[in-house]
């Protein structure tokens, strides 16, 4: 990636980060939290990619496509249920 | 405090709190005109001296591996609160099986896809993005398609205490034990006491696969447990049809 | 312009704390707590970042083209999995007062007994 690319690349990954944050703030329904916060995930693997970091984004894909879902949809069930 | 009042005073405190964020990071260098030297300083020397191609997991493993191992037992010690949190629930066999054929077996042969692909990523780490801790998370995730893709009681097999307390004190172990190796042979705790080999293959940068191995397994065994401990105290009763 | 990597993190951490604040639910919580997290990952990445520089990464790549900071790289990768496990610990806690209390709001709480 020359310097060219770069730089509209960043820019559009920092503008995605701000609105996945807020939307993960906004959000207060919780099936919807947690995949907003898969998509925040991703985004920031974006951003780990665009600023030359091809280790931190490895580790935030795994984390946050099978970690975070699943930890979070058993505590959403659990607090469904117990209804 | 009520809730309103409490929601004014956060607006006051947060706007000063910004305030002094954007005046501390003024300070900071540009962005993209790092200064300190300890960055440039690894860049040109891990690969001759340590013969590491991941500059990254060299710093991780080797150059500041007493701290990776502090993280290590953060780690492990979160993993021991979830489990004196959540352990004490009915360790009861639930009948929940995937009916669909296509998921049983497509699920089936992500498994070992997966598993093999967590393996790379862990071996590979001195060459390649990758590392144990990104491959443990991985190696993990394979194991965790078994309840996801085929059944409950297949997971049970794997997701028990007897069976992944023993790997998770191996690779909590193995880091300390790594260590001390060295300083039974004379030399400072957790330095690279074998022979450097050749960058860029997968028998390069001396002891510290070992310590990479040790984390990935550690890694793994602490997320299965997290799986296992919340799978087994809230999955189970909601499918046996209790509360 | 180059402050707004900074900018960034600024704003992340301050959206994150100010759900914390406001939030309803501790599930919604734990997860703002996740991304007041992320705003230190932005932030220290952003102090590593070389102008022109690519990942720090010397295979089949002549040694001394720029590349950016390793340290924070290792820093902030062992974070993100230490993260989860915070994440399971504040989830069980949830958990455990559902049980306990019978809700998840964090207002009608009230003091700790037994």
């Amino acid at each position: 990636m020359t310097l060219a690319t770069l730089v509209p690349l960043q820019s559009v990954a920092f503008a995605l980060v701000v609105l996945g944050a807020t939307a993960i703030v906004l959000t207060h329904d919780l099936l919807r939290l947690a995949v907003v916060n898969g998509f925040y995930g991703l985004i920031l693997v974006l951003l780990f990619v665009v600023y030359g970091a091809p280790d931190v984004a490895l580790s935030m894909l795994v984390v946050s496509t099978v970690a975070y879902p699943l930890l979070l949809l058993v505590a959403i069930t659990r607090i469904r249920k117990g209804k | 405090m009520s809730r309103r009042t409490r929601i004014s005073v956060a607006w006051v405190a947060l706007a000063g709190l910004a305030v002094l964020l954007v005046w501390a990071y003024a300070g900071l260098p540009d962005f993209g005109h790092y200064r300190g030297p300890y960055g440039f300083v690894l860049d040109r020397i891990a690969t001759p001296d340590r013969h590491m191609a991941n500059v990254v997991n060299a710093t991780t493993y080797d150059i500041r591996g007493f701290d990776t191992m502090g993280e290590e037992f953060i780690l492990f010690a979160a993993v021991v609160g979830v489990v004196l949190l959540l352990r004490g629930e009915e360790d009861e066999e639930a009948e929940d099986a995937i009916r669909s054929d296509l998921v049983r077996v497509g699920g089936g042969l992500a498994i070992g896809l997966l598993f093999l692909v967590g393996l790379w990523i862990v071996a590979f780490g001195f060459v390649s993005p990758g590392g144990g801790f990104q491959g443990g998370v991985a190696l993990a995730s394979a194991v965790v398609m078994l309840f996801v893709a085929v059944s409950y009681r297949a997971w049970r097999r794997v997701g028990q205490e007897t069976v992944l307390d023993p790997i998770e004190g191996l690779g909590a172990g193995g880091f300390v034990v790594v260590g001390l190796a060295a300083l039974a042979s004379g030399l400072p705790f957790l330095t690279n006491f074998w022979g450097p080999g050749i960058p860029g293959t997968l028998w390069s940068g001396g002891s510290a696969p070992l310590v990479n191995w040790a984390a990935g397994i550690e890694v793994c065994a602490a997320m299965l447990v997290l799986y296992t401990e919340f799978l087994e105290a809230h999955v189970v009763p909601s499918i046996r049809g209790t509360t | 312009m180059s402050f707004l990597p900074y900018a960034v993190a600024v704003w992340v951490c301050i959206v994150g704390l100010f759900g914390i604040v406001t939030s309803k639910n501790l599930i919604h919580l734990a997860v703002c707590l996740t991304v007041t997290q992320s705003s230190t990952y932005v932030l220290l990445l952003a102090i590593g970042y070389v102008q022109g520089g690519g990942p720090p990464i010397f295979k089949g790549v002549k040694l001394g083209t720029t590349s950016v900071d390793p340290v924070v790289q290792a820093l902030t990768l062992t974070d993100i999995v230490v993260s989860v496990t915070v994440l399971a610990l504040i989830l069980a806690l949830a958990l455990d007062v559902r049980r306990d209390a019978g809700t998840v709001d964090p207002d009608k709480i009230g003091e700790l007994s037994g």
